[in-house]
């Protein structure tokens, strides 16, 4: 036990993954589960190659990020505009709390036949699906930080005849930051997930079609793949704003 | 005076809509008036069609759930137990847990097929992360004294978890089903509109597809009353179940 401890982290960490993939190969040789349903490892890094190298992978890819990130900068505008104008009061909350209790219970997906009905199945439905869908955690976040306001700096604000506008500028948005970013952080989740459901319904070029149309085609390398790069782009995401996350909150 | 604000909003909205819908549009495909929607959803309640969908979608979201959060809470114990097992796993945890979910659907439909199968697969893995992760933290706060008594007892593995640490992190774990409770109807009804043709997701689809809005809009409304009163019934629970206590932190919300 002692003994095991003593190996660095990132050295037990990279064995222990190392273990799980040399289960995956022995299941995968042994022939335990059919191919069209799990491929090899080692297909599946094949796939990877040749996805990249040919650059069809990369497209999707840059096409299923240009979707998520664009709805996400949207989505954030939005909610953080929104967020702190009701925020800023406590009438507004009281008034508007019920209802974004009840739109915030929504499945985000269950929106799409709606918005398929009225904008039919191009990439502007996905868009709007996709803001829609992410302006919540950022909204609510930002309500929620400017709610912690110190009560005495409002009192302060008003000694000195601070407009609303400064308000929000100097003590509200700066006080509710790392909810923001918190928020914010939930919402690129959300944004990724919408993405990709919106490509698998309006077959928008992207990641979600690419994993839909290889399950389709039996592709199982492909699929994996695919699945793969959406884990990426959900890691890669998560901990970009994690560290930028930290590094504000430092900064403070 | 607070309790009726709320109220005021989405009446407003309700009565905006109508009115507008009759004066500007009269008959649609794509929109119907709140009056319409509330008719349509009365007699798909009346005509059981609507309690046999969303019967299938929790049974859809319970059973996911309670494969995912009974897994989630074994692995938790386990890794929250075992420092080399947390330092063996926590890469690949971290490299498996950001795959979004709906990557998912594909292969769990070519392996399962349409059904409760494919839609169960999804939601157990939505939740697994948030229950293996939560469970983690809740072992971890356990006061260690509590654990040594358990030693010092001679109480096996077995023994400590379910005698000891169950009951010690039961409210966090409460907290931890409430938000996985959530995750689970989301990602069910997010299946069934993306892939499987059962349940209230597939209920809005065909809604939608055969052009008659007021049901769409009546179904979304009846799905984001079983979220919200799923929600409030679990915290009610979890309210009741430890206020005694005092530990549950109920600025959580979700």
């Amino acid at each position: 036990m002692s003994t095991i401890n003593r190996i660095p982290g990132p050295v037990m960490g990279v064995a222990g993954l190392a273990l799980v993939i040399l289960v995956w190969h022995l299941v995968t040789a042994g022939g335990f589960v059919s191919k069209a349903f799990l491929s090899s490892p080692a297909a599946t890094w094949d796939a990877l190659q040749r996805g990249l190298v040919s650059g069809e992978l990369t497209g999707q890819l840059r096409a299923t990020m240009l979707r998520m990130i664009n709805g996400w900068l949207l989505a954030s505008v939005v909610a953080i505009a929104l967020g702190s104008v009701i925020g800023i009061s406590q009438t507004a909350r009281d008034f508007l709390r019920p209802t974004l209790a009840f739109l915030r219970s929504l499945p985000a997906s269950a929106i799409i036949p709606i918005a398929i009905s009225l904008v039919g199945l191009g990439p502007s439905m996905v868009l709007g699906v996709v803001v829609f869908g992410s302006v919540w955690p950022t909204l609510l976040a930002t309500v929620q930080g400017f709610a912690t306001i110190e009560p005495r700096l409002r009192d302060v604000a008003q000694v000195v005849h601070l407009s609303r506008a400064a308000f929000i500028w100097k003590i509200g948005l700066p006080n509710a930051v790392p909810d923001i970013i918190a928020g914010m952080r939930l919402s690129l989740t959300v944004a990724l997930i919408l993405s990709v459901i919106g490509e698998m319904l309006s077959g928008q070029e992207g990641l979600g079609t690419a994993i839909l149309l290889a399950a389709r085609a039996f592709r199982a390398p492909e699929l994996y793949a695919g699945i793969a790069m959406l884990g990426l782009i959900g890691l890669v995401s998560s901990y970009g704003l994690l560290i930028a996350e930290r590094r504000i909150v430092r900064w403070r | 005076m607070r309790r009726w604000r709320g109220i005021i909003v989405p009446l407003a909205i309700l009565v905006v809509a109508e009115i507008g819908f009759r004066v500007s549009i009269g008959a649609s495909d794509s929109l119907a008036p709140p009056s319409r929607a509330m008719v349509a959803l009365m007699s798909a309640l009346g005509d059981g069609t609507l309690l046999a969908n969303t019967a299938r979608t929790l049974a859809g979201m319970l059973g996911g759930l309670a494969i995912g959060g009974a897994a989630g809470l074994a692995a938790g114990i386990a890794i929250g137990f075992s420092e080399t097992l947390r330092r063996a796993s926590f890469l690949t945890i971290e490299l498996l847990r950001p795959i979004p979910s709906v990557a998912l659907l594909p292969l769990s439909l070519l392996i399962f097929g349409f059904g409760y199968g494919m839609e169960i697969a999804v939601v157990a893995f939505a939740t697994f992360w948030p229950a293996l992760i939560l469970t983690q933290n809740a072992v971890a706060q356990i006061e260690p004294r509590l654990i040594e008594v358990a030693r010092l007892m001679g109480l096996s593995r077995l023994e400590t978890a379910w005698k000891i640490v169950l009951p010690a992190a039961a409210p966090r774990l409460m907290t931890a089903l409430r938000l996985s409770a959530g995750l689970a109807l989301v990602v069910a009804v997010t299946a069934e509109i993306v892939s499987n043709p059962q349940g209230l997701g597939h209920d809005l689809m065909i809604a939608q597809e055969t052009l008659r809005p007021e049901r769409m809009f009546g179904v979304l409304f009846w799905v984001g009353l079983i979220g919200w009163g799923k929600n409030a019934a679990l915290l009610r629970l979890e309210r009741w179940l430890f206020s005694h206590r005092g530990e549950v932190d109920t600025s959580v919300a979700a």
